[in-house]
């Protein structure tokens, strides 16, 4: 191959490339391992983390992946195949992802879904975007959001929108619930959107349909975040209030993908067809090819940053193709009966979980009715109780004193339906007796 | 044979049995606030599942399959077992919110992560968050815009583009509230540095570039281009699609570049997934280092810790709502200590060599090469535009034709400004048969469309779908399945 | 290559669009042949509300084809009177035809003295030829 170059080695290849800038070799890079090394370095540190029991939600939460998800989704030709640009080529990646929007726009109750952005949190700030772009006839950069949503998400959304000059504001939640009396205050036109999130951040169930009503009426868009395992049980953002939802969005990850770390997992948004067009992410559509025969593309493309460039509707250049094929097979496994159970069995372990903790000295359940997560209020600091647990290798459920300071001291629980009674009545157990010990207490 | 859409598969009360526990009941809920008709989603046995998404994946083209040589994308092999370790229990199995005491071996992989990729950029600093490059880039701008407004040089929004730069550069730079301003590239692939001085002023908050270029050479003035935006003021960027080529033998940090995103599904192997997840981690040198996005992976001691909005109080903020892609990052991790030091400069090495290879027996048998005088970085361009007038035979028809022939099209019409081009990446993975096999279907498409272009003009005619109607995808949008209907119109 | 049409009654800007004094005063834009043609089969078109103000030179239409989105810019400063309806439904009439059905917009013009410095059918045609590839 050097011959038909025309070099005497691999070195004059990179002769373009200024002397000064050359370097001879890496520094601060270990030598290479083979796989028996690397397996064995990579399960010495896996063993460091295992064994904790989780009752934590809070935006990521633990189901149960059924053995055919990741055996299929991680098939060379799913896992190695590039963005479907070249349709013919890429059928399989393209069909997956329209059932997926098939699915999605279903359970949210809306008529289209994208084919997915990174996460809850940026699909979030990109609903935002969208709502700007979108309301033309109220023409305002302001967008309120209840305190009721994903503290994280608040905050990636103003960072994001930031650079746009969109200001978020916030609208308070009192015992769980959005305020109304807040709502009625605002003038007409003076909010481009709504954004609430249903079952709220705090497990409780808000009253969508009349905050849907009231905001539509002062010509606000309404953006909804749902966990969406509880779409299979809760009203979906389409039917909420008279004229439902205008976007949905929220965090996929439920869905087929292990909790990891935090990723990868994948955004969802679906809007109503009318503002289709200012709806980031890609599309997949179905055609027809020069025999007729019926087929999936892309579409919608002009809005993208490949075709517009500075006028895109947003930067993004990916969907989560991997993830959205293993949640489409999940959703395919368990069907809306499965998901219904899931969602129930959920419910029903969060129950026993509360009921058993809410009956221990010092505990009392903040809200109910409830649904998959909920707060439990303390006499004392949570963070030692957490520590203490931890010790215990048992995950005990997130802090709400910093983003919820109202609540006093606060813990947000989750228990899924991977937990077992034995599992949750350990973790009363534990909690009891950490709560009791003067030392740990 | 098609196959169908899944949920007409489906069969009434038909179900993927031991999936779902018993049915609790949910009395304790209101009805108001209950679902009244069920979702639409498949009634299907699991195996119908296994064969439905086995025969999907059966149509589609991969890096597991075929040859794929997409300029700019980096198709090299995914290696198993990145796969199989980053999805070790303990791991796929974590709370992003567990303690930090149950995350140590995480945090461990985390951190010499952030120093490997420290070491091939020479920058001083990472931040692992952003979770595709086009986020790396808003990262990496909005730390520009930080960097200027903490020192209260608040003027500076423009951010220049070469006119060769990927579209989501000049994106990136609104979404930041910037201007893009574009320069012109010279002849020879390099920017243009008369253009560049007249663009840079006050108002320049900094240069976006990648190096090597969207041409597919390297920009050899690179360091007095550093020199003619700092001295105006302005930051570096630089965008690491193409660090695949340059692995082990230069480090950007030494070129001026003060913040650089790292594309880890392109030239750290993570898989491309049909289009993702992504993973942009970013580096920077000291100016920007108080600016990194959080959680940074931080060190106390013998013990790992999170570094966040408390411990960087300057910094941009929160991308995602955990840390970022960790599973990528695991893969990417695995991949590294895989290559080790030596094989990273064997990367760069035989994805050079690949390219100019390539490069050199498509020139010979008269195809254009748009820079035929310059090194091939480990991607080239080759321009079409004379065939196409020649025959009427465009890129587009040529890719199609590939895919007849049994490999991925390169990319095309990217980058915009050589007209009917293919930018073609073979990297490092692929050997020499491959190659000479690519040519020669790129030979003899030629005299098809030559001699035959009627048949150039039809391909594919062998995939399971020939060519689509694009514009009727749009007109009759179906984005998704109704069930009445067939699907929605 | 193919000659693009050009009627004679029209003026001409350099980015592509075609202007006509109607009889009301008014002022009808399009885009002309060549443009139609460069950007392929229109897939939508996004026409703005009426009653806005237009300077010259603003961004007022947005034509997408399937792989390409453009603007349209205000030859002339001016008042937006009315929109072309018909495009929602069928966005190929500015293929098809132009120059009459595939009217985009129409103003009430701020000042007549730019209609002057726009090109007429001549000059456009000459301006073609000049930037042709």
């Amino acid at each position: 191959m050097l011959n038909v170059i025309g070099v005497a080695d691999t070195e004059a290849l990179f002769d373009e490339i200024p002397a000064a800038l050359r370097i001879d070799g890496l520094t601060g890079i270990p030598a290479g391992m083979d796989e028996a090394a690397i397996t064995r370095l990579m399960r010495v540190r896996a063993e460091k983390d295992g064994g904790v029991v989780s009752f934590i939600g809070a935006g990521a939460y633990e189901h149960h992946i059924p053995a055919v998800v990741w055996d299929i989704a991680t098939r060379g030709e799913f896992y190695s195949a590039y963005t479907p640009y070249q349709a013919e080529a890429s059928q399989g990646t393209l069909q997956v992802i329209y059932e997926y929007q098939s699915m999605m726009a279903s359970l949210t109750g809306l008529d289209i879904s994208n084919a997915s952005l990174y996460d809850g949190a940026t699909a979030f700030a990109e609903a935002c975007l969208m709502a700007v772009r979108s309301n033309r006839k109220c023409g305002s950069r302001k967008i309120l959001v209840s305190r009721s949503v994903n503290p994280v998400y608040r905050a990636v959304a103003r960072r994001i929108t930031a650079g746009q000059g969109i200001e978020l504001v916030e609208i308070d939640c009192r015992d769980g619930q959005t305020e109304q009396a807040a709502l009625d205050k605002v003038q007409d036109r003076e909010f481009a959107a709504l954004c609430l999130q249903q079952p709220t951040f705090l497990g409780t169930l808000d009253a969508v349909d009349t905050l849907t009503d009231r905001a539509h009426a002062k010509q606000m868009f309404v953006i909804a975040i749902c966990n969406p395992m509880s779409l299979s049980i809760l009203t979906p953002p389409g039917e909420w209030g008279a004229a439902g939802a205008d976007i949905a969005c929220g965090e996929g990850q439920p869905f087929g993908i292990p909790v990891s770390s935090g990723g990868p997992y994948f955004g969802y948004m679906t809007c109503r067809q009318p503002v289709v067009r200012q709806m980031p992410g890609r599309i997949v559509g179905r055609t027809v090819d020069v025999e007729g025969k019926s087929g999936f593309t892309l579409t919608l493309q002009a809005r993208e940053q490949h075709i517009r460039r500075s006028r895109a509707t947003s930067n993004i250049c990916t969907n989560q193709g991997l993830m959205v094929t293993a949640a489409t097979i999940y959703l395919s496994v368990l069907g809306a009966d499965g998901l219904q159970r899931t969602a129930l069995q959920c419910h029903a372990n969060t129950k026993r979980l509360v009921q058993k903790l809410g009956a221990l000295d010092g505990i009392t359940v903040a809200f109910e009715p409830f649904f998959h997560e909920a707060v439990l209020q303390f006499d004392r600091p949570v963070g030692p109780l957490i520590e203490a647990l931890a010790r215990r290798k048992i995950l005990a459920g997130y802090d709400l004193s910093s983003a919820y300071p109202e609540l006093g001291h606060a813990l947000l629980v989750c228990a899924t339906e991977v937990r077992t009674t034995e599992e949750i009545d350990a973790c009363a157990a534990a909690m009891k007796t950490v709560m009791n010990d003067p030392v740990t207490a | 044979m098609s196959e169908p859409v899944i949920f007409q598969l489906s069969a009434p009360g038909r179900r993927a049995g031991g999936h779902a526990p018993a049915h609790p009941p949910a009395a304790d809920l209101p009805e108001r606030f209950l679902r009244r008709v069920a979702p639409l989603l498949p009634e299907v046995s699991e195996l119908q599942v296994v064969r439905h998404f086995t025969r999907l994946s059966q149509q589609n083209f991969s890096i597991d399959t075929h040859f794929y040589p997409l300029g700019s994308c980096t198709m090299k092999y995914n290696p198993r077992i990145c796969n199989r370790l980053a999805m070790l229990p303990e791991f796929s199995e974590r709370h992003p919110l567990g303690a930090v005491e149950h995350a140590q071996g995480f945090l461990e992989c985390m951190y010499e992560l952030q120093d490997m990729l420290k070491a091939v950029t020479g920058m001083t600093a990472v931040s692992l968050t952003p979770m595709a490059g086009a986020q790396g880039e808003f990262a990496g701008v909005a730390m520009i815009r930080a960097y200027h407004e903490a020192r209260g040089d608040c003027d500076r929004c423009e951010i220049i583009v070469p006119d060769a730069a990927h579209g989501t550069n000049p994106a990136t730079a609104t979404m930041c509230g910037c201007t893009a301003v574009e320069i012109p590239t010279g002849p020879d692939g390099d920017v243009d540095l008369d253009a560049l001085r007249k663009a840079v002023g006050p108002r320049t908050a900094g240069i976006m570039l990648t190096n090597p270029s969207t041409l597919g050479v390297f920009e050899r003035q690179i360091t007095e281009i550093a020199g003619i935006v700092h001295e105006a003021g302005g930051l570096l960027y630089y965008d690491g699609a193409n660090l695949n080529a340059i692995l082990g033998r230069a480090l950007p940090g030494d070129m001026g570049f003060d913040v650089i995103h790292i594309n880890l599904h392109k030239t750290f192997s993570t898989p491309h997934g049909g289009g993702g997840p992504g993973s942009g981690a970013v580096g920077v040198n000291e100016r920007l280092e108080p600016f990194l996005p959080v959680p940074v992976v931080g060190r106390d001691g013998g013990r790992y810790v999170w570094l966040t909005e408390t411990q960087r109080p300057q910094s941009i903020g929160r991308l995602s709502a955990f840390m970022g892609n960790a599973g990528i990052l695991l893969r990417a991790y695995v991949y590294m200590r895989l290559l080790g030091a030596g094989g990273m400069r064997r990367v760069s090495e035989f994805a050079t060599l690949n390219a100019n290879y390539l490069m050199k027996i498509l020139g010979e048998a008269g195809f254009d090469v748009a820079f035929p005088a310059r090194r091939a970085s480990h991607e080239f361009i080759v321009s079409l535009k004379s065939i196409a007038r020649e025959t009427g035979i465009t890129a587009m028809d040529f890719a199609k034709a590939l895919l007849d022939r049994g490999f991925h099209a390169p990319t095309t019409y990217f980058p915009q400004l050589v007209p009917e081009c293919l930018l073609i990446e073979p990297t490092e993975t692929e050997a020499k048969e491959e190659l000479d096999a690519f040519a020669a279907a790129l030979i003899d498409i030629r005299e098809q469309a030559r001699t035959a272009p009627e048949t150039i003009r039809a391909a594919p005619v062998s995939t399971p779908v020939r060519r689509l109607d694009d514009v009727r995808a749009v007109r009759q949008l179906d984005v998704a399945w109704r069930d009445d209907a067939g699907s929605n119109g | 290559m193919k000659m693009s049409e050009v009627p004679g009654n029209l003026k001409y800007s350099k980015e592509h669009e075609w202007v006509r004094l109607d009889d009301d005063g008014l002022v009808a834009v399009g885009i002309t042949d060549h443009a139609q043609e460069a950007l392929g089969e229109l897939v939508y078109v996004e026409l703005p509300e009426d009653g806005g103000e237009l300077a010259q030179g603003d961004a007022c239409v947005v034509v997408e084809s399937v792989k390409a989105a453009s603007d349209v810019y205000a030859p002339i400063s001016g008042t937006l009177a009315g929109t072309n309806g018909a495009l929602a439904d069928a966005p190929e009439l500015v293929n098809q035809s132009p120059y009459d059905k595939g009217w985009l917009v129409r103003l009430t013009p701020a000042n007549p003295a730019e209609l002057d410095e726009l090109m007429d059918a001549e000059a456009y045609r000459l301006f073609l030829a000049e930037s042709a590839d």
